[in-house]
């Protein structure tokens, strides 16, 4: 408990993570309004273009917040503090890991039902709303996605040290391979299928067809069910958080 | 207090740290002396389990590192005073400390009154001096109130009020019985502060002494005579086989102390003007002992005459 509070101060005590929070809010908000107001009056707005600032943009965002919570830590040495305060490392970084899931977590959830609010105020005669458990799946759904993704980048933080490197990777990672990586003829589609961030949208939005010109992503076609999806993206970055450990801890800080 | 035994640290192929055996008594300044690069900060590192050593080991009393619970309650260093996040206050970079290891955030400020912060307390650590950011890390080495202190050159780049300051804390620190284990590359500064000494080079172990008798030891003791009758004397003393430098007016022995000269100066009936035992500078004596370990020493003549050649 004490390392969570000691992350806590960590976090809260400089600006960037402030400044990471407000970019992700007002882009999750930011985009429902452009959706909602530029859609003609004749097509409905879907749910998922009016949370697609959150799904798309805003875990860009969070990854960023919660990688350079741990690259800023190597690049202005205070990680040598915190590893001389709790020797054995790991808790300290698991500590780190969690205090930004939640801080993710609860990010998510005020982007998505921020972004739904405004959504069914600019178009109340949509239908937009929770009227299905793949609609409460793809609002609430958010926070814990934006969880894993924190998991994920704190590892990646911790693996890469370097807040450039860390940054770049995630980012090139998330806006382009998972995409770039279906060309690859004959097996580019099964791999795709396996991608975590594909997996995560399965588990956000499920794999019904938006029929119409609704806006907003395309569904995930990964084969797995929605819980099994969420299982696997969490599955992985907890593997890429062991991994983290291992190395935290025989290598020289 | 501090056990060093075999301590080794080879990063690639360069050898930071040789072999290095030596133990810092518990409740006294020990300083660790070394040129530049001798591998003084590797060994503070390994001391704080931060490197890991590639072999040998050191305990703080008798206990690893990675053993001790809330280690800040029982070990506080400073090893670069910039380790602070710029945008982080100082009361928030000691207070996270604080949490880490469940000392009371009241010791936050007390540590800071120590120190003088108070009123800079919640201004941006990127905005401090170099002297303000030393403080700050000495607050943060205190604030477990610490029975062993590790400090790394901790009044290089100091103003001389700085350097005081530091210096006179060093003492109260010592006088509180806490053991405190001081490294630096200058002697002079040494000489100060610590009553033991540990010197290395090239990450070896050289003298563990009292500092007096590393001083000593180190100091080619001279004496200078002054006569009206210099050749007679002269001859007298390299009779005595002592060694004898002439000067102007004036000789240097060397290898006879000042009483012994005299004798055989009445002996031989010898008018004497000035009798005066000289101490060499500590700086001199201490490059004389490390001079052989410097790591860069002989490739930078080398260079040097090289650069010389070529411009030719």
């Amino acid at each position: 408990m004490n390392l969570l509070a000691v992350e806590r101060i960590k976090l809260f005590s400089t600006r960037s993570p402030w400044w990471c929070a407000l970019i992700t809010l007002a882009l999750a908000l930011g985009f429902a309004a452009i959706f909602a107001s530029a859609q003609s009056a004749d097509t409905p707005v879907t749910l998922s273009a009016t949370l697609f600032g959150g799904t798309q943009f805003g875990i860009a965002v969070v990854m960023v917040l919660a990688a350079l919570a741990v690259t800023t830590e190597y690049r202005f040495n205070t990680i040598r503090t915190t590893f001389q305060a709790v020797p054995h490392r790991s808790p300290a970084l698991v500590a780190k890991a969690i205090v930004l899931a939640v801080v993710a977590l609860v990010l998510g959830e005020l982007a998505a039902f921020g972004a739904l609010g405004l959504g069914m105020l600019m178009r109340p005669n949509d239908g937009l709303g929770l009227h299905s458990s793949q609609d409460w799946m793809n609002v609430a759904g958010l926070g814990p996605v934006f969880a894993i993704s924190a998991v994920l980048a704190v590892a990646l933080g911790v693996l890469i040290r370097h807040s450039a490197g860390a940054i770049a990777l995630l980012l090139i990672y998330y806006l382009a391979v998972e995409e770039l990586v279906q060309l690859i003829p004959k097996i580019g589609h099964t791999i795709h299928e396996w991608m975590p961030f594909n997996v995560a949208n399965k588990f956000l939005r499920g794999s019904a067809v938006i029929d119409g010109d609704g806006g907003g992503p395309a569904p995930s076609d990964s084969p797995l069910s929605p819980g099994w999806a969420l299982a696997y993206f969490a599955g992985i970055a907890i593997v890429f958080l062991l991994v983290a450990l291992g190395v935290a801890k025989k290598r020289d800080a | 207090m501090i056990e060093a035994t075999g301590l080794t640290k080879r990063y690639g192929k360069t050898l930071a740290v040789n072999n290095l055996s030596f133990s810092v008594a518990a409740g006294q300044v020990t300083g660790f002396l070394g040129p530049n690069g001798a591998g003084k900060s590797t060994t503070m590192r390994m001391i704080l389990g931060l490197d890991n050593p590639t072999g040998g080991q050191v305990t703080i009393g008798g206990k690893k590192y990675h053993d001790l619970k809330e280690p800040l309650r029982t070990v506080g260093a400073l090893l670069d005073a910039k380790w602070v996040h710029p945008n982080r206050s100082a009361r928030a970079h000691l207070l996270w400390m604080a949490k880490s290891n469940r000392i009371p955030a009241s010791r936050v400020d007390e540590v800071l009154e120590t120190v003088g912060l108070t009123s800079v307390a919640g201004k941006r650590a990127g905005g401090f001096s170099l002297g303000m950011s030393q403080r700050l890390g000495i607050a943060a080495a205190l604030l477990g109130d610490p029975e062993v202190l590790l400090f790394d050159e901790p009044v290089n780049g100091l103003d001389p009020e700085g350097i005081l300051w530091i210096r006179k804390f060093m003492h109260r620190l010592a006088e509180e019985g806490r053991t405190v284990f001081v490294s630096s590359h200058l002697l002079s500064e040494m000489a100060l502060t610590a009553s033991n000494l540990v010197v290395i080079g090239r990450g070896q172990l050289i003298s563990q002494s009292s500092t007096e008798d590393f001083v000593s030891r180190a100091a080619e003791n001279t004496v200078k005579v002054r006569s009206p009758q210099l050749a007679e004397l002269r001859d007298a003393l390299q009779r005595a086989s002592a060694g004898v430098v002439a000067e102007a007016n004036a000789l240097v022995v060397s290898g006879m102390d000042s009483d012994k000269i005299g004798e055989i100066a009445a002996a031989n009936r010898i008018v004497l003007h000035e009798l005066s035992p000289q101490t060499g500078s500590l700086e001199q004596a201490f490059m004389q002992i490390t001079g052989d370990s410097v790591e860069y020493h002989t490739g930078l003549d080398a260079e040097a005459q090289h650069v010389l050649e070529s411009a030719k």
